[in-house]
């Protein structure tokens, strides 16, 4: 289909908060799940009469089941600290892309049928039906929220529209109206274990290929085994990672890490996959289901480790989530846990993201590296917003933010970093998380990116930067689609372990 | 007894039902909802300690919305500081003989008046003046301002341009602590003034003001960022794993 026409915003020297301008991106809306994409994962194929009620009935559930949508719907004042927080209301000036508004959205709702002053005096506080216009509004904005969470750093309550999107999601879900390109990627990840469809020869192929690869570029004969009983450490990365550019060199420098540390590991064919779009769609059930395949394949190939390649929901699902849903981390006391738990090696952190993995062999001197080798190179880092504000890395809070840029100044010489209100927990989301990294969202796509690109324009005109470094397979495909609207080179992201991949020394030939 | 008096005794009455009781079931749903999974805002606390610490600071600094925008924070943390000493200032009207604190407030409960109606005019102005803001204030928002400033108002006038008798005030109230309803003055100032504060009462466990206790509740904030290290299962949630 032809996309239609849409302006790329002009990247501005410093940043502008835009004015309001209403109705800008309702027309903007993905494509919705056919009925047989619907029924695979058991939702309802399309609207029937009686949605309403179901619809209500499916809130009333869920305000009940979420302490943190029970009272963010309530706690929220409209004072408006959110509302110029949004990568996405930066960049397409649609006052429904604030976040205060985006929840508004449900809260209309809400109060309408829940509380008091809704179910009374519906005019004064805002309150409204829940008619088709209302759930076309709440499928185009709820698909312009990308979860990254930045609203809730800045809110006084800590209300997170994240947890609003998911669960409007998961109502809409409900009654038929799901997101065509989420939901036909969980159907996948069940057919066939992973998010783009590969099946296990095909993958078994590919590593082959990288093997060859690898012993061309180095002479060293590094290996990327699939399915090996008995390794000490499962990696998990998100598929992408197995042929997408820049994203398997990352992949190749997870393989070298793994060989230059002499510790033995896999991937598996039935765990091919580290994301989880389950959290997109807001669905504990489908959330647990994908995440039970890590388990079984850990339990299956008798693992001691399980390390998470560069992926950031994905991180938060394995940070934040695994222990919860299936008992991958510490802690439990329940049998379905300590069968796992018990398996596992409590000297390591379960799981464990690739970057703590790398950060800790080179604190202890056990990987080498010739530096220069990235001399070609000024490098900045795009904190990947679900890694930064869901997740942690390391002991300490905000070791999320460091290990990286430690790993990074380990294996090449220069770094500059953006502005510090673009980075840490304030970064900015790279505009395709949250399940919209799909071609009938491109404009909110390149739209949603603009705050990114200034930060990087800034970094590039003042200190040269050429690379800009990120640890998740969706910032990487977004990045490579979206930079070049705003005339940057698509090859200038890549991942931190592209970086090490290129700098590490691998030991003798053989 | 006058009319009166009787009603706004049964007006405080109710409204002061209204008020511990709305609260009350509130902040009993919002105990009982479980939060099934872990979703502080990292970088989070790593204890139990390190979290009550970042409540305090999100309680008395407003740490967020410092953040975020230093207007909102400054107005907003203004008038929320003079409300503070405003409520201490008139806890004098509930308690004979009256606490040693409460008597050294006084002095400044009464600047805090001024603060007060200065933050909310600030805050108000907002929602006038930036666009984002206009945009997503109700009706509702409005009025939330209107009557907490005319509150302001009314006990200022009192204080600077008619005063009432606040000797009987202050028996009227003490009356209605021990059930026993003494005679309330009948000047328009103080009514209006009582009227409002018992419509806020009211107002506040069906309205916004449900953020005071919803921060407490806050998944985001009061969650302690240790996944890894416990098991976190909600009791819908671990009935998957059996």
């Amino acid at each position: 289909m032809a996309a239609a026409k849409f302006e790329t915003p002009a990247l501005k020297p410093y940043p502008v908060i835009p004015l309001v301008a209403e109705g800008a991106m309702a027309s903007t809306r993905p494509f919705v799940a056919s009925p047989q994409i619907q029924g695979n994962l058991g939702f309802p194929g399309e609207l029937a009469e009686g949605w309403e009620q179901r619809a209500i009935g499916k809130m009333g559930e869920l305000l009940g089941r979420y302490r943190s949508l029970q009272v963010y719907m309530d706690a929220c004042v409209h004072c408006g600290a959110c509302s110029d927080k949004c990568h996405y209301f930066l960049g397409t000036g649609d006052p429904k892309n604030m976040p205060v508004a985006r929840q508004d959205l449900m809260r209309k709702v809400y109060r309408r049928y829940f509380t008091f002053a809704g179910k009374h005096f519906p005019k004064l506080v805002g309150a409204v039906d829940l008619t088709r216009e209302v759930l076309d509004e709440w499928y185009s904005y709820f698909h312009q929220c990308s979860e990254c969470r930045r609203c809730s750093v800045f809110c006084p309550y800590g209300i997170d529209t994240a947890e609003v999107t998911m669960a409007a999601r998961e109502i809409m879900d409900s009654v038929g109206l799901g997101q065509k390109y989420s939901n036909e990627i969980i159907g996948k990840v069940h057919r066939i274990g992973n998010n783009l469809g590969l099946p296990g020869p095909a993958l078994e192929n590919t590593l082959e290929g990288l093997e060859e690869d690898v012993k061309d570029d180095t002479g060293v004969a590094v290996r990327y085994p699939m399915d090996a009983k008995g390794a000490e450490v499962l990696l998990v990365t998100p598929s992408a990672d197995f042929f997408a550019e820049p994203h398997v060199e990352s992949l190749i420098g997870y393989g070298k890490v793994f060989h230059a540390a002499g510790i033995s590991w896999t991937l598996s064919s039935m765990a091919s996959e580290a994301g989880n779009f389950g959290m997109f769609i807001g669905n504990y059930e489908q959330l647990r289901k994908i995440a039970l395949r890590i388990r079984e394949a850990a339990l299956e190939l008798g693992v001691k480790r399980i390390v998470v390649g560069e992926c950031g929901h994905a991180w938060r699902v394995a940070y934040s989530f695994w222990n919860t849903l299936v008992g991958i981390g510490a802690g439990g006391k329940d049998p379905f846990a300590i069968q796992l738990q018990s398996q596992l090696d409590g000297r390591y952190r379960q799981p464990m993201h690739i970057c703590e993995l790398t950060w800790d062999l080179i604190q202890r001197g056990a990987l080498k590296f010739d530096k220069e080798k990235n001399d070609d190179r000024v490098i900045t880092f795009h904190d990947s917003c679900n890694v930064a504000r869901a997740s942690r890395m390391g002991d300490m809070p905000g070791g999320q933010f460091l290990i990286p840029r430690q790993i990074i100044q380990a294996v090449a010489n220069n770094f500059h970093d953006m502005a510090p209100g673009t980075i840490g927990e304030a970064t900015f989301c790279c505009g395709g998380g949250g399940g919209l990294l799909t071609d009938d969202l491109l404009e909110l796509r390149v739209k949603g990116a603009l705050p990114r690109m200034e930060a990087l324009q800034q970094v590039v005109d003042r200190h040269g930067v050429n690379f800009m470094a990120t640890i998740c397979a969706i910032c990487k495909a977004q990045f490579t689609k979206v930079l070049p609207y705003y005339g940057f080179d698509m090859s200038m992201v890549g991942g931190v372990h592209q970086l090490v991949s290129k700098a590490i020394r691998l030991g003798d030939t053989h | 007894m006058s009319a009166l008096s009787l009603i706004y005794a049964a007006l405080f009455y109710a409204a002061t039902a209204l008020f511990v009781v709305g609260l009350a079931l509130k902040i009993r749903r919002y105990a009982a909802i479980p939060a099934p999974l872990k979703i502080p805002t990292t970088p989070a606390p790593t204890t139990r300690g390190g979290v009550a610490l970042r409540m305090l600071r999100e309680v008395v600094f407003f740490e967020s919305l410092f953040k975020s925008s230093k207007w909102t924070w400054a107005f907003g943390w203004l008038f929320h500081a003079a409300l503070l000493l405003v409520v201490l200032r008139h806890l004098r009207y509930f308690q004979q003989p009256v606490w040693e604190p409460i008597v050294w407030v006084q002095p400044f409960g009464v600047y805090a008046g001024f603060a007060m109606v200065a933050g909310l005019a600030g805050l108000w102005a907002r929602r006038c003046l930036v666009d984002r803001v206009r945009y997503i204030s109700t009706p509702s928002d409005h009025l939330h301002l209107a009557l907490l400033v005319a509150i302001g108002l009314s006990g200022l006038g009192m204080r600077f341009v008619a005063p009432t008798d606040i000797v009987a005030l202050k028996a009227f109230m003490l009356g209605l602590m021990r059930l026993d309803i003494q005679p309330l003055p009948a000047d328009p100032l103080l009514l209006l003034h009582l009227t409002l504060v018992a419509v806020l009462m009211i107002v506040f466990p069906i309205s916004k003001l449900l953020h005071a206790p919803g921060l407490f509740f806050s998944p985001t904030r009061m969650q302690v960022d240790n996944p890894r290290e416990a098991r976190h299962v909600a009791s819908w949630a671990a009935a998957l794993d059996k």
